[in-house]
């Protein structure tokens, strides 16, 4: 090791990662680009995998199952990361305003955001069961949540919702303890009231965290899979379909692995063109 | 008023967070058909009839063993390998560093969906389906970026200057890392590790597409994919989610400070 400069050290204890990263996260998403551009069925091993040019993409721009399935992500993505900034917000100025017991709060909320996203699932669709779940019996009248294609939203949304505002709520806790006590004071000397104080003072000094927090969300809400999975399989019908579900049902239900690889190469795209914007938003922040 | 509001909210919030969980916890104790009754706040009778089951007719220990084979050997993996890489960008001199650190950032972000296709027809030619490595080597894709990037944050937090008196006494990079940094970043391990051990733990699309079978089926699988024979088997679905929080539970009491430390700087500070 003695031998070994400064810079060849740094480039070999970087390497080993590095390789893991090229092997298992670089190298597949080639692969998958490549897949694209042939048509490829594993329910129909005989036909080969033919290079098919950009045929599959073409598909896609046609495909009316893919434009619903991103209509529904879109819908998912901007009503739950909405709620989650607002009620994240809410509950941060709460803890910030309050003290005692922040240890035991901070536990409890860490809860539905530690334990897995298949087991928060299964508790809202236990919560709206038609036959065992709480919520029916507290309505008047009883609602079939998971065969109605707008109501099976509401128990998604909620699941989302619970699971991640706390996740939200501790970044804008930290930014907001990062915003200096004596601008509150010569504020409230001022004779500020404390809603002028929230817009002028609090808001714009906590706009970068609520961007973190917006960027963060947005893109794991982009991709949401677990949740709809388990809670509404994508029904009644496709009526809640994501298109992560979409290409997990074109790769595993139906075998077509050169179509499915090009939707995922969307998804990619699309993932990638969202965290770029919010990146340079970001900059101009700063 | 000024006190009393955000105590309020507070407690709502709190109510709104709990609710859920205390909710399975108490219907996992009541017997089955009198969940189908409808719910009730007080129970009839308690029973632990649903536990039982859970390790007798369904074999729940095969998916626990698997979840922890899975997610302990990817934990230990990237600890291992993310140390030396995070504090190399961390800390030694080298060209490129912020390409690196946007390389893993990007990775981090990559919805699992796009490499699904391309990992399974990998794992398939090397006949790693339905195997364990055959799970850990996929985990390794957001599990490492997530390594790296929470370690890189807690090497930059110990003083440079304990580093540079063990050099001026002759200790080479090699020993600095391993007898001076590595004990002092124990704390700042095993926040790290915990958190990837969650993530792994809680892992679903992958486990979900790479296995065939209850054999190598992950604690997330095996519940998404318990059927009953006539009904929704709840009170067996509620039990197994207990008992699929309890060790992330017991982590995040444990160790939340140190959790929510390396959340809020890994993000704020990217």
């Amino acid at each position: 090791m003695r031998g070994l400069s400064d810079r060849r050290l740094a480039w070999a204890f970087v390497a080993p990662a590095l390789a893991v990263l090229a092997l298992v996260a670089l190298f597949p998403l080639g692969w998958a680009a490549w897949e694209s551009l042939h048509r490829h069925d594993l329910r129909m091993p005989w036909l080969g995998r033919p290079f098919v040019g950009l045929e599959n993409y073409a598909d896609i721009a046609a495909d009316i199952r893919f434009r619903a399935a991103l209509g529904h992500t879109v819908f998912f993505t901007a009503a739950s990361v909405a709620l989650e900034i607002l009620l994240g917000l809410v509950l941060a100025l709460a803890m910030d305003r309050t003290f005692r017991g922040r240890g035991f709060v901070r536990a409890a909320l860490l809860l539905p955001w530690a334990l897995p996203t298949v087991v928060a699932a299964l508790l809202w669709r236990f919560l709206f069961d038609s036959q065992a779940g709480i919520v029916n019996s507290i309505l008047n009248e009883p609602l079939v949540w998971f065969v109605h294609p707008f109501a099976a939203w509401v128990p998604v949304v909620l699941a989302d919702v619970w699971k991640t505002t706390p996740f939200v709520a501790l970044l804008l806790l930290a930014g907001l303890q990062g915003i200096p006590r004596d601008l509150y004071e010569s504020a409230a000397v001022d004779g500020v009231g404390p809603w002028t104080r929230f817009r002028r003072v609090t808001l714009p000094l906590l706009r970068p965290a609520i961007l973190v927090a917006l960027i963060f969300r947005t893109l794991d809400a982009f991709r949401v899979f677990d949740l709809i999975y388990v809670l509404t399989g994508g029904g009644p019908g496709t009526a809640t379909e994501p298109i992560a579900l979409y290409t997990f049902n074109t790769l595993f239900q139906n075998l077509r692995f050169g179509y499915g690889a090009a939707l995922s190469v969307v998804v990619f795209l699309v993932t990638f063109g969202l965290a770029l914007l919010y990146i340079r938003l970001l900059r101009r922040q700063e | 008023m000024k006190r009393v509001l955000p105590v309020v909210v507070l407690a709502l919030l709190l109510a709104f967070a709990l609710f859920p969980f205390l909710w399975a916890v108490a219907a996992s104790l009541r017997p089955e058909a009198e969940l189908f009754r409808g719910p009730s706040l007080l129970p009839e009778r308690l029973t632990a009839e649903h536990y039982a089951a859970l390790f007798e007719e369904r074999d729940f220990w095969v998916p626990i063993r698997n979840s922890l084979v899975v997610a302990g050997t990817t934990t230990l993996f990237c600890v291992i390998v993310g140390s030396l890489a995070a504090y190399a960008l961390a800390r030694l001199e080298m060209r490129g560093k912020s390409a690196i650190l946007g390389l893993i950032l990007a990775v981090s972000m990559f919805p699992q969906i796009s490499i699904v296709s391309p990992l399974f027809l990998l794992l398939r030619s090397l006949g790693l389906i339905d195997t364990y490595p055959g799970l850990i080597l996929p985990y390794l894709t957001f599990a490492m970026p997530l390594t790296v990037w929470l370690l890189v944050g807690y090497f930059r937090q110990i003083p440079a200057d304990l580093e540079e008196a063990a050099r001026v006494d002759g200790a080479t990079r090699w020993q600095v890392f391993t007898r001076v940094v590595l004990p002092l970043a124990v704390p700042g391990l095993a926040a790290t590790g915990i958190l990837t051990f969650l993530y792994c733990w809680n892992e679903f699309l992958f486990a979900l597409s790479f296995t065939l079978g209850p054999e190598r089926q992950t604690v997330p699988v095996a519940i998404a994919l318990f059927r009953g024979q006539y009904q929704v088997p709840w009170g067996q679905i509620l039990a197994a989610s207990v008992v699929a929080t309890a060790p992330v539970a017991f982590l995040v009491l444990l160790f939340q400070r140190r959790i929510v430390q390396g959340l809020t700087a890994g993000a704020l500070k990217g």
